[in-house]
């Protein structure tokens, strides 16, 4: 990939802006359009053009797969921990309000836990079906597999 | 506080279990979270029937946003006895599941097994508790994408279980995005995604080709997921190549939950009062219902390969509960939740001791059950009381059904119905007396080592079997449960509609 200047070059100037992007797609969801999917699926695309451009071996070691796993888990684990909390503070499953001393302020944070879990999983979950096509091997299947 | 959150703790624990999973690196903490939550589960949703069969629907907000707007986890009679037919067979699949699974699958899948299988078993239970017609999607994709992957995690013991896993795939999504399709078309015409409110509402526009096309979608969406006869061609390999406690564990949920949604959206939203329900109702499900019982059936005689074998059965038995439906009174509905429970519990049973067959031989074709009656007694023996069971023999939970079912049908006056689902019967004597025959009469192969299953294999076989004759012999809370589960679609299907629909 070395002599492929151009493409490094770009990859470069690109992935820093996409990944930013990403982040202001997340936290600016309650207010405009975005939210936990979208910023998850930019923020997978700025890891996949890098290991496009600098190849599979450097992917995996910016962002393991076992890793990108667990991340996957925890942002499920956000999620319903969340909803969880509510439970716990008196309301009920995903009530919002009772999770900050006013309703208002309650909604806002609970939303922006529950898009963060959502932007997580997501972003990891692109990531590791990237991955795990990338390292596929490709070999004939014999016969009697089928 | 426990207690009242119940309905939805019910549903969330398996569901925070499934990652929780994930994270864990050895399969026997998986399993550990897997068994808790799906005991948790059976616990809860037997509380949560006996509290619905005392006290009325629960109704619950999640979120607290009131419905029609927010989602509503509404529990009736129907629901919570289906939820307590999936849990019990999931909580015994789990028990089960540790040595079967041992064996299929390699020890750094394990947890991620744990985790589809804890996602399926969530997804089907909140496709039961659910009053959100939207909410029932999620969770019924939820479940089914798990089971794609479960199919297709057979692959290790044989191949096919991929392409199995494939078909089963476009069939079933397919199936999802017909209901989602028909959905759509009811949303625009009523405006609302809540169960009840939508049944309302569809109550005061009245019959129009819009609903009518919904309705239609609706029905073959879920037919695909079910299994209706000419619609069942993913079932059989999905089944035979899925690792062997998940086809025990699909056989008594999938169908299972599928069958309850249909009934959910033909009695409750829609409803028999209007025409074209009522039509599908008699001449779609009568004869597809006695054409599944006696083609399936037939196939099933042929078959050598004994969870296909199974299988085919499967869509059979769901042939007689289709009758039931079709009969569209009282007792017939009661026979279709008597049999959704009893086929449940029964085919699980012949599963999980197919299952202990595969565990100790690595194979169910026919052949290698010659001479197990002697080699392993307590398997066979469980293997025999649930065929016996199948076929409806009296003082097992296959009598029970068939009984309430030829009543159904004696009800309506349709003698020559009765006289076709006691000859099905018929054809089921004959495909469980080839497997008997093998194992008892027929010697075992020379220098054959084959010994007794484990005990945690065993026990939930026989806590399954021992259900089977002990709710054959007294029926007192199947039939009253599933009496009450038909009541509550038959003639109550607002009851207590507690919210204010808006202006």
């Amino acid at each position: 990939m070395r002599h492929h200047i151009i493409l490094r070059i770009a990859a470069q100037l690109l992935i820093p802006p996409i990944l930013l992007f990403a982040l202001y797609v997340q936290f600016h969801g309650d207010f405009g359009p975005g939210g936990g999917f979208q910023a998850g699926v930019i923020f997978a695309a700025g890891l996949v053009l890098y290991g496009l451009v600098y190849g599979v071996a450097e992917i995996h070691r910016v962002a393991p797969t076992h890793v990108a796993m667990k991340m996957m888990a925890i942002g499920l684990l956000i999620y319903i921990g969340v909803g969880f909390a509510g439970l716990g503070l008196g309301g009920k499953y995903l009530d919002y309000n009772v999770l900050l001393h006013d309703p208002m302020a309650g909604q806002h944070l609970g939303i922006f836990l529950v898009e963060l879990g959502v932007g997580i999983t997501v972003a990891s979950t692109m990531l590791v079906i990237y991955q795990c096509f990338s390292e596929h091997q490709s070999r004939d299947l014999a016969d009697d597999e089928w | 506080m426990m207690l009242a959150h119940l309905p939805v703790l019910e549903v969330l624990v398996p569901l925070a279990a499934a990652p929780l999973c994930a994270l864990l690196r050895r399969p026997l903490l998986a399993w550990g979270v897997v068994m808790a939550s799906t005991t948790f589960a059976l616990g809860g949703s037997l509380v949560l029937l006996f509290q619905v069969l005392s006290n009325g629907v629960i109704s619950y907000h999640i979120g607290d946003w009131a419905p029609p707007w927010g989602i509503e986890f509404r529990l009736d009679a129907a629901n919570s006895f289906v939820l307590v037919l999936v849990s019990l067979v999931g909580t015994m699949c789990a028990i089960y599941g540790r040595k079967s699974v041992e064996r299929e699958i390699s020890p750094e899948a394990q947890p991620l097994f744990c985790t589809l299988l804890l996602l399926c078993f969530a997804g089907m239970l909140g496709v039961t508790s659910t009053g959100d017609a939207f909410n029932l999607f999620v969770f019924l994709e939820i479940s089914s994408l798990s089971t794609y992957v479960l199919v297709a995690m057979g692959a290790s013991r044989d191949k096919r279980a991929l392409t199995a896993a494939f078909t089963y795939l476009l069939v079933g999504t397919i199936g999802a995005t017909f209901y989602v399709i028909g959905l759509g078309l009811v949303y625009a015409l009523t405006g609302t995604l809540n169960m009840a409110d939508m049944a309302l509402r569809i109550t005061d526009i009245g019959d129009s080709s819009t609903l009518r096309v919904g309705f239609a979608f609706i029905i073959i969406g879920f037919g695909l997921k079910l299994a209706i006869f000419p619609l069942h061609q993913w079932l059989p390999n999905a089944y035979t190549y899925a690792p062997s406690m998940v086809s025990a564990f699909l056989a008594g949920t999938a169908t299972k939950v599928a069958v309850y949604a249909s009934l959910r959206f033909l009695y409750t939203v829609f409803s028999p009062n209007l025409h074209f329900d009522a039509q599908v109702l008699q001449t779609l499900f009568l004869p597809l219902g006695l054409a599944a019982i006696f083609v399936a059936s037939g196939v099933a005689i042929f078959q050598s390969n004994i969870k296909r074998l199974l299988a085919y059965s499967s869509v059979a038995q769901v042939g007689y509960i289709l009758v039931g439906v079709s009969f569209a009174n009282i007792t017939g509905l009661t026979a279709t939740f008597l049999h959704l429970f009893n086929h449940a519990i029964m085919k699980s049973g012949l599963l999980l001791a197919v299952g202990c067959v595969v565990y100790r031989t690595g194979s169910c074709s026919i052949s290698t059950f010659r001479g197990l009656g002697h080699r392993m007694p307590w398997t066979m023996a469980a293997f025999v009381i649930g065929g016996l069971s199948m076929i409806g023999i009296p003082a097992t939970v296959g009598f029970i059904s068939k009984w309430y079912l030829v009543l159904g049908a004696l009800e309506r006056g349709w003698w020559p119905v009765a006289f076709a689902m006691v000859a099905g019967s018929l054809l089921a004597l004959i495909y469980f007396g080839r497997i008997v025959e093998a194992a008892y009469l027929q010697p075992s192969p020379e220098g054959n080592k084959v010994t007794e299953a484990p005990l945690s294999m065993l026990a939930p076989l026989w806590v399954l079997t021992i259900s089977c004759l002990a709710l054959g012999i007294n029926s007192e809370f199947t039939v009253s449960s599933a009496r009450a589960a038909a009541n509550a679609l038959f003639f109550d299907p607002h009851p207590g509609l507690s919210m204010q629909v808006g202006p």
